[in-house]
C-alpha cells in the first residue's frame, strides 16, 4: 500500500512537470540554465540507473554476470542495435554467464 | 499506395502519404514494442499487474517508469524511487515548453498534450518544419506510443510474471542494457560522456555509505551541479531516446537533426 502511494504520486508529479511546460511564459524555456540543468541531470541520472544496476546489491559492490550484460548491450548498441536488441543482449548474456557457472 | 485509393479515399491517403504521420507510427511501433521489457521488469522487480500498469498508463515516460523501478528492484525504498523518477522528468517540462510553442493548444487539448509529451513525440515533432506537419507528427507519436506502449507494458507484465526466477532468464541483466541503451544516444561528443563518468563514479561511491536508491539522487545533484555552474551547450543531453530522423539523414550520422530543428526553431522564436 505503501508502494502505492509514491507510485501515484510519482505519477502526479511527472505530469506536473509535463504540464508545467504548457503553463509557464516561454521566455523560461529561452533560459538557457533551466534547460542545461534538465539535460546534465538525465545525462547523470541515466548513468548512475546503469551503474547501480550493473554492480549495486543492496549497500555493496559485486561483481557479476550483471557486467556481462553491460558488456553485451554496449556492443550491441555500438553496432546500432534498436533497443529491443540491446535489453534482449543483456539478458541473453547474463543467462549465459550463470549457466556457464559465473554468478 | 495503391492507385485507387486516391479517388476512393482523397483524405485517408494524404493523412498516410503525410511524412511526420509516417514517422509517428513508424516510431509507435519500434517504442511500444519495447514496452515488453518494462512489463517484464517492472513485476519481477517486485510491483503487480496493476502497479505496472499504472506506470504506463498515467507516469508515461520510459526514463521514468524504468527508473522507478530500478529503484525498486535494487532494495530502494518508495521515496527514493519517486526522487528519481521525478528528476528524470523535468526534461518533459522542457518539451512541454517547446510544444506548446509550436502547436498551442487550447482548452482540453492542452491538457492532453502534456500527457503524451515524451521524448518520441517530441522528436517527431520538432523533426518538422511546416505547422500542420509538427501538429500531426505530435498527435501520432504521442497517441501512438501511448496504445502500443501500455498494449505491450501489459503482455510484457503477464509474461514476466509466468517466468519464475527472473535472474535465471538474465533479466536483471536485461535492466542494465535498457538504462544503457536509454543513456546511449545522448553521448554525443566529449562533455556529455565525461559527465556520465563523474556521475557513474559518484554512485559507486556513495552505495556503500548510503541506503539503497539514495546514490541515484547523489548522482542527479552532481550532475545539476554540473549543469549549473559550467557552460556548455544549452540542450546537452536533452536529445531524446530515439531520433526517427535518422534514415533520412544516414549521410551525415554525426550531426543530430532533432537538435538543429530546435536550435533554429529557438532562434525563430526569439
Amino acid at each position: 500500500m505503501n508502494l502505492w502511494m509514491w507510485l501515484l504520486l510519482s505519477c502526479l508529479l511527472a505530469y506536473a512537470w509535463k504540464l508545467l511546460g504548457y503553463l509557464v511564459p516561454a521566455s523560461l524555456l529561452r533560459n538557457p540554465r533551466t534547460s542545461r540543468i534538465a539535460g546534465t541531470m538525465t545525462i547523470g541520472l541515466l548513468a548512475s540507473l546503469t551503474v547501480v544496476n550493473a554492480v549495486a546489491s543492496g549497500q555493496s559492490l559485486v561483481l557479476d554476470a550483471r557486467l556481462g550484460a553491460l558488456a553485451a548491450a554496449a556492443i550491441a548498441l555500438w553496432l546500432r542495435a534498436p533497443f529491443l536488441v540491446v535489453v534482449i543482449a543483456g539478458a541473453v548474456a547474463a543467462a549465459g554467464l550463470r549457466l556457464l557457472g559465473w554468478d | 499506395m495503391g492507385l485507387d485509393f486516391d479517388t476512393a479515399e482523397p483524405a485517408l491517403v494524404k493523412i498516410l502519404q503525410s511524412p511526420a504521420v509516417r514517422i509517428g507510427l513508424s516510431i509507435s511501433i519500434a517504442t511500444g514494442l519495447y514496452g515488453v521489457s518494462f512489463g517484464a521488469l517492472s513485476v519481477t522487480s517486485g510491483l503487480d499487474f496493476w502497479q505496472t500498469m499504472a506506470l504506463s498508463l498515467l507516469l508515461f515516460s520510459g526514463g521514468s517508469q524504468f527508473a522507478f523501478i530500478g529503484v525498486v528492484a535494487g532494495g530502494g525504498s518508495g521515496v527514493a524511487a519517486m526522487g528519481a523518477a521525478t528528476l528524470l522528468g523535468m526534461r518533459n517540462g522542457i518539451y512541454g515548453m517547446q510544444i506548446n510553442a509550436l502547436l498551442q493548444p487550447r482548452g482540453w487539448r492542452k491538457f492532453a498534450a502534456a500527457q503524451l509529451t515524451i521524448d518520441e513525440s517530441t522528436a517527431t515533432s520538432t523533426g518538422q518544419t511546416d505547422p500542420d506537419e509538427q501538429k500531426r507528427g505530435f498527435w501520432t507519436a504521442g497517441i501512438g506510443v501511448f496504445v502500443l506502449w501500455n498494449l505491450f507494458t501489459a503482455l510484457g507484465a503477464l509474461a514476466g510474471g509466468a517466468l519464475g526466477d527472473p535472474k535465471q532468464w538474465g533479466l536483471d541483466g536485461a535492466a542494465v542494457a535498457a538504462f544503457l541503451g536509454l543513456l546511449w544516444p545522448r553521448l554525443k561528443g566529449r562533455e556529455p560522456v565525461a559527465i556520465a563518468v563523474v556521475c557513474a563514479l559518484a554512485t559507486v561511491l556513495a552505495v556503500p555509505f548510503v541506503p539503497p536508491g539514495v546514490p541515484i539522487l547523489v548522482a542527479a545533484v552532481v550532475a545539476a551541479g554540473i549543469g549549473w555552474f559550467s557552460h556548455g551547450r544549452s540542450d546537452e543531453g536533452l536529445e531524446p531516446d530515439v531520433d526517427p530522423y535518422a534514415e533520412d539523414h544516414v549521410h551525415h550520422h554525426h550531426h543530430d537533426p532533432a537538435r538543429d530543428s530546435r536550435g533554429e526553431r529557438t532562434g525563430d522564436d526569439a
